[in-house]
């Protein structure tokens, strides 16, 4: 009983670890690229998952509605990066966080606005709906599966998208000197640009993607940009790599933590006070497992190459 | 890692010209306020007020911090729900004296800024930023996780703190005068403080941390020290902030909340101590007219912040400090 829950947590743990890792690998390459911290990262995630939300009920399809809310997302990454966040680059980190800060205010209310308060959910798609039997008898949902599948591809995609190609390649010379690959005739801002709305469309992926599983509402982003930010800050700021181990990390000790803490715990308190404590504890494992790595590596597990 | 300034560059650190009408306006008009409350509804007003007084307490802590320091703490709104659980945990516990509520919240925030602050000033900037957020949503769970205290849904508390005994904080004019002159001697408290030896050293750091290493200065320990009494005072703002509201939740230790209390600071202009409390009475007196107009006063709001951050460069003290 308790491995095969185990076992069910550790996908779970995954899962979320590959979805904090969509969030992630847009901020990281951003910050790497033009120096530039977006707050407002995960107003995007919350805006696919309601764009997903919104498409797969107008469209009565769930893949038809990612597939609207993709490009969505997209165009809605590279209109804030045309308003705000283009004048932000020249400033200051403070201000670049000030502002963007503002801007998760506004879309918050946008949301708050044109879908209500109250959370929407949208139906599992009905071909991954269903559960497979991962182990003897233990059953896990298929479309978790999908999750991690995309999550595992994704992944793949950007890593031989920056380390085999020629976007890549300038995306990394970016990171490492812009100024640089700037004077060698590349045009740095139509690289930003690109990555930027690149990294919007994969949190607002992330958000689709969760949208049939958590309930859709409008601080959905707030919660799960500080943690990519617990991952990119343990994996290395500007390291993909770094980010995708860090988010696996982070997605299985919150997922586990919840699940081991208290059960950890049972052994020397007493059951109630031990399932107490341990909720207590459990979701300040990440910050502490953060600080733990600070301690010994402040620039992070894998820090970028400057 | 690039070292772009954290900060936008003060025009003057405030030191340089001790400014003294500003602060004596400021200082005058809200001690005038009570006289002027039976105009808004009084009761309204003085609640609003005294908030206002607790928070700029709190932007105030927050300036020293990032005006001086040059360091920028995201999670500041966990000091504030330190002191606001010391007297909520106390008081559930029959502790009710302020006192000892005050000495609790001080040392525990205390406490919290020397073990965050040991691992979160070994990093600079942007880093920095991260991880004090991270620092906070940690504290954010914990009281959520608080399940004898309220947990998610907070708790309210069975009456204001006592005073050695008496309930002298009972009237809200009483509480709005203990605030304003806690507010008051902290101000004089960090005005001294930034004009000291350690004050100076600490804008050194801020200004370049290699040469004031050069010249035998290690900014760790002043770095952390200055952390340190920027988190107590925070604290304390939040023993007020409780008696203030008469309920504790989770909410009050927000990370939105922490970026509000960046804003107030910036918005009254970085690195002179009086603009934190201009700009905590702009910061609010913003979002309460906005939120008489409309439920959805955000959708303004959230712009307002954007430009204000693009075009109000130097904030509100900037703008008077010119003239000057």
């Amino acid at each position: 009983m308790s491995t095969t829950l185990l076992l069910i947590q550790i996908l779970n743990g995954l899962q979320f670890g590959l979805i904090l890792f969509l969030v992630a690998a847009g901020l990281t390459l951003v910050f790497g690229v033009m120096d530039f911290i977006n707050l407002a990262h995960g107003v995007q995630y919350m805006v696919g998952a309601y764009l997903a939300a919104a498409f797969s009920a107008m469209f009565g399809s769930f893949v038809l509605g990612l597939a609207a809310a993709l490009p969505t997302a997209l165009v809605i990454g590279l209109v804030l990066e045309l308003l705000v966040f283009r004048h932000l680059y020249a400033r200051s980190h403070l201000d670049q966080v000030l502002a963007t800060f503002g801007v998760i205010v506004f879309l918050t209310e946008a949301a708050r606005m044109i879908w209500g308060v109250e959370p929407l959910s949208i139906d599992v798609p009905a071909a991954l709906s269903g559960s497979i039997e991962i182990a003897d008898g233990v059953l896990y949902p298929v479309y978790r599966v999908a999750i991690i599948a995309a999550g595992l591809g994704v992944g793949l995609l950007l890593y031989v998208v920056v380390n085999h190609t020629r976007l890549g390649m300038l995306i990394r010379a970016g990171a490492s000197n812009a100024p640089m690959v700037s004077a060698l005739g590349v045009d740095i801002r139509l690289l930003f640009t690109f990555v930027f709305g690149f990294g919007a469309m994969l949190a607002g992926f992330a958000g689709a993607m969760v949208a049939p599983i958590l309930s859709v509402e409008p601080s959905m982003g707030d919660t799960v940009v500080i943690l990519a930010f617990v991952v990119i800050v343990i994996g290395g700021i500007g390291s993909i790599r770094g980010t995708f181990l860090a988010a696996l990390l982070v997605g299985l000790v919150d997922t586990l933590g919840r699940f081991v803490a208290p059960a950890l715990l049972k052994l020397v308190l007493d059951p109630a006070a031990a399932s107490q404590t341990g909720r207590a504890i459990a979701p300040m494992l990440v910050y502490i497992l953060m600080a733990a790595t600070l301690f010994v590596r402040p620039a992070g597990l894998f820090p970028a190459r400057r | 890692m690039s070292d772009v300034a954290v900060l936008p560059e003060p025009a003057t650190p405030a030191f340089d010209r001790p400014g003294t009408l500003v602060p004596v306006v400021v200082f005058g008009l809200l001690a005038l306020v009570p006289l002027a409350a039976p105009l808004g509804g009084e009761a309204y007003v003085m609640s609003f007020m005294t908030r206002v007084v607790v928070l700029a307490l709190a932007a105030l802590s927050l300036d020293l911090l990032i005006g001086y320091a040059g360091l920028v703490s995201f999670g500041h709104a966990a000091f504030l729900g330190i002191g606001a659980y010391a007297v909520g945990i106390l008081s559930a516990e029959g502790v009710t004296d302020i006192v000892a509520q005050s000495a609790v919240a001080l040392a525990v925030s205390a406490a919290f800024a020397l073990v965050t602050g040991a691992v979160a000033l070994r990093t600079e900037g942007v880093y920095l930023i991260m991880i004090t957020l991270a620092f906070g949503q940690m504290m954010f769970f914990l009281a959520s996780a608080l399940a004898g205290y309220g947990g998610d849904d907070g708790m309210t508390l069975p009456g204001r703190s006592l005073v050695l005994g008496r309930d002298l904080l009972a009237g809200d004019r009483a509480l709005y005068y203990v605030a304003l002159a806690v507010l008051g001697t902290v101000y004089l408290g960090l005005r001294r403080l930034v004009a000291s030896r350690f004050g100076r050293v600490l804008a050194g750091t801020r200004e370049n941390a290699t040469r004031m290493e050069a010249i035998g200065f290690a900014p760790f320990g002043y770095r952390l020290v200055a952390y340190a009494i920027s988190g107590v005072v925070a604290g304390l703002a939040g023993v007020l902030l409780a008696n203030q509201t008469g309920f504790v939740s989770p909410a009050t230790m927000s990370w939105q909340r922490s970026g509000d209390l960046i804003f107030m600071a910036v918005l009254g202009g970085l690195g002179s101590l009086h603009g934190a409390i201009l700009g905590t009475v702009a910061f609010l007196l913003a979002e309460e007219v906005l939120a008489h107009f409309t439920e959805h006063w955000r959708i303004v709001f959230g712009p307002f912040l954007i430009l204000a951050v693009l075009f109000a460069r130097g904030g509100l003290t900037g703008l008077f400090g010119r003239r000057a």
